[in-house]
């Protein structure tokens, strides 16, 4: 009888040692996964403090003849040296009478696909899934569910300004209602 | 050979595996289950085989940069011998595993082989499947071109829909705010270490229990499964009618495997390596992307979805064609096997192929996308333009200049996004047609801004000339009460 008693006494000492062992192994993984998991979220945990957009040249504003569109290109504010080409990003300015502007994301509302612009009937068409747009980049027919993604602009000593560095989205678009003054 | 036999000896002493081996080979299957229809799974397992491969062939050139992988990719179709081939046999492994796994499915639905005990079988096979599609999706990507870059484009915008957490799930999904560097990064090790180690592991646990569980018997009418007593019932048809995998099966898969090699290899000959397309530059805005073939229905399903319905479709529809792949087991996880009497089943199958093939075909010729050069491509037919008047040939002209034909289509030559307008004058009076072009609706832009009252009243003067010229064209017949009888009806 004493002798079971010591023998389950002995399993159990050792069950709690392997159990202590587990347990320093549980935390021992939390304190590795915290540092992993904030790694895996840099992508996000970034945009809290400087935030991915900035103010980037276009270029001189006689670049953009009064009455006309016209594609500009820019470089991603962030860039990684190994980005190539990717970093170069392509939008669509108006200008509408000379003093003001409108300054449209290249990337279609509906799915993101290259808008292309047709001065001849004044649209905007996607090659995609056949989303057009109105020259002030309303939503005009197709199955986009609003106009244009639009970038905010200033000018500044003659350069046109536009506040950018984020790929515009429909879902990032429609939390900003009401937060930022950005619309893309 | 004694020199083998004793090499063999001495491993096996030390591994002992040889009995496993042994065992697995002999295991006994239902005779009528070594039949050609169940060689589509081994297949799967050698175009598994032929991808890993090649993968790590192509990974001694490639370079996951987003800045370097176009080049590379030229590199190895122009500079590498047999670059092109290696690339071609991946491509076109890539096609031919979509197409066995599917059939596999199919034929393993058909055959009720997912019902009591291999539901787990097929539950791993569902996200064998998920995982094939994820392999697919982030090699196109990997293919890093035009199509890959736009296409990371459309899942960034399918992602954001996602509601509260989109735009978070976008940085993640591209690794930053934009497609760049990081995106092609994280797609490299999506398709080359995260998904194939899954993959593999769940492709052993599925091989684990095919063995374990037995190859379903072939499925007989009125033969029901029922969870009390099928384990005897197939254990007793195995030992009374069954017979050992090696050889009496074994041949079929052997040959289906070399046959699948040969085909892939003999495509990737003929038809050669996939693009890649025009290099990754956003600047390059002359592009029309699209997917590769096996998502060219979910390409086309986007263009259909009304507006107001494609957010809910796009992020609930997936979800529950998984709950019910996932729940079909436990749903229907007894009962009839053959598909003889399983009408259900089998309609569902020519239901979902039909809207595949159809969506996949659409997708092939994009009817509704506006065919951006049309306007100063295609030239309104000269048999369209004999014996107009010169305010007629103007409104032809408008009809060219402000890019009608690129959504319009005269003699089956333009675009397809709004209808043929050959026969237009038949359906539309004069009044509808200036109603229709200067406030669009049904899903055409309102022009009313965009052409001066002459060119439309030009443009419609065209395109009430437009019906055959034995059919008198679409005329109000009120007109003649309200204008008195003078009014003079169109031609």
């Amino acid at each position: 009888m004493i002798q079971t008693e010591t023998t389950q006494n002995k399993m159990s000492r050792r069950m709690m040692l392997v159990r202590v062992s587990l347990l320093l192994n549980g935390v021992v993984a939390a304190m590795l996964a915290l540092p992993i998991v904030r790694y895996l979220l840099s992508p996000i945990v970034r945009e809290r403090k400087p935030g991915y957009d900035s103010w980037l040249s276009l270029g001189q504003t006689a670049q953009f003849p009064a009455g006309q569109t016209r594609l500009a290109t820019y470089r991603n504010p962030h860039p990684n040296s190994w980005d190539g080409d990717t970093a170069d990003i392509a939008c669509w300015v108006r200008n509408i009478d000379g003093s003001k502007f409108q300054v449209f994301a290249i990337n279609c509302a509906h799915l993101g696909c290259p808008v292309r612009w047709f001065p001849q009937s004044n649209l905007f068409m996607c090659p995609c899934h056949g989303g057009a747009y109105y020259q002030d980049g309303s939503r005009a027919s197709g199955p986009p569910e609003r106009g244009l993604f639009e970038y905010s602009y200033r000018i500044e000593a003659g350069q046109l300004f536009i506040s950018a560095g984020e790929m515009p989205t429909p879902g990032r678009a429609a939390n900003n209602i009401g937060g930022k003054a950005t619309c893309a | 050979m004694r020199m083998i036999y004793a090499i063999g000896d001495w491993l096996d002493q030390r591994l002992q595996i040889g009995g496993a081996i042994r065992e697995t080979m002999g295991h006994r299957v239902p005779r009528e289950s070594a039949s050609w229809f169940y060689v589509f799974g081994s297949g799967a397992l050698t175009i598994l085989g032929l991808q890993v491969v090649t993968g790590i062939l192509l990974a001694l050139i490639y370079v996951p940069s987003a800045g370097e992988a176009w080049n590379s990719l030229q590199t190895l179709n122009h500079s590498i011998a047999l670059g092109w081939f290696i690339r071609a046999l991946h491509g076109w492994g890539s096609n031919f595993m979509i197409a066995v796994v599917l059939i596999h499915m199919v034929e393993v639905f058909l055959f009720g082989a997912y019902k009591f005990p291999r539901e787990l079988t097929w539950i791993v096979g569902v996200f064998l499947l998920l995982m094939t599609l994820g392999m697919a999706f982030t090699g196109q990507v990997l293919r890093f071109d035009q199509d890959a870059y736009w296409g990371l484009g459309i899942g960034a915008s399918i992602t954001s829909r996602v509601p509260i957490i989109g735009p978070w799930a976008v940085k993640l999904l591209l690794g930053g705010p934009i497609i760049a560097g990081a995106t092609l990064s994280r797609f490299f090790a999506l398709h080359v270490f995260v998904i194939p180690g899954l993959l593999l592991t769940f492709v052993g646990l599925h091989l684990l229990m095919v063995l374990k569980l037995g190859i379903n018997e072939w499925p007989m009418p009125g033969r029901i499964v029922r969870r009390a007593t099928y384990l005897q019932e197939y254990q007793e048809l195995t030992s009374k009618h069954g017979e050992p995998f090696v050889p009496y099966a074994v041949w079929k898969d052997l040959l289906f495997a070399a046959f699948i090699l040969l085909s892939i290899a003999v495509c990737a000959v003929y038809f050669g390596p996939f693009g890649p397309g025009g290099q990754p530059d956003p600047t390059i805005i002359q592009t029309s992307p699209k997917p590769d073939f096996f998502f060219l229905w979910l390409y086309a399903l986007l263009s259909f979805l009304p507006p107001s319905a494609e957010t809910p479709i796009l992020l609930i529809g997936p979800a529950i064609g998984i709950i019910v792949l996932l729940a079909l087991p436990f749903v229907a996880g007894e009962g009839e096997k053959s598909w003889r009497r399983r009408p259900i089943a089998v309609l569902s199958i020519l239901l979902i192929a039909v809207a595949l093939g159809t969506l996949t075909h659409l997708g092939e010729y994009t009817p509704w996308s506006p065919l951006m050069n049309a306007w100063s491509s295609e030239p309104i037919p000269p048999q369209y333009l004999q014996g107009l008047t010169s305010l007629e040939r103007q409104g032809a002209l408008v009809f060219q200049a402000k890019q009608c034909h690129n959504c319009h289509s005269l003699d089956e030559k333009g675009g397809q996004r709004g209808p043929a307008l050959d026969r237009v004058a038949l359906r539309l009076t004069g009044d509808q047609l200036v109603r229709q072009v200067i406030q669009g609706g049904g899903n055409m832009p309102a022009y009313g801004k965009n052409l001066s009252p002459a060119e439309t009243y030009a443009l419609v003067a065209f395109l009430q000339t437009l019906h055959p010229s034995n059919q008198r064209p679409a005329r109000d017949a009120s007109h003649p009460l309200v204008l008195g009888a003078s009014e003079v009806s169109p031609r």
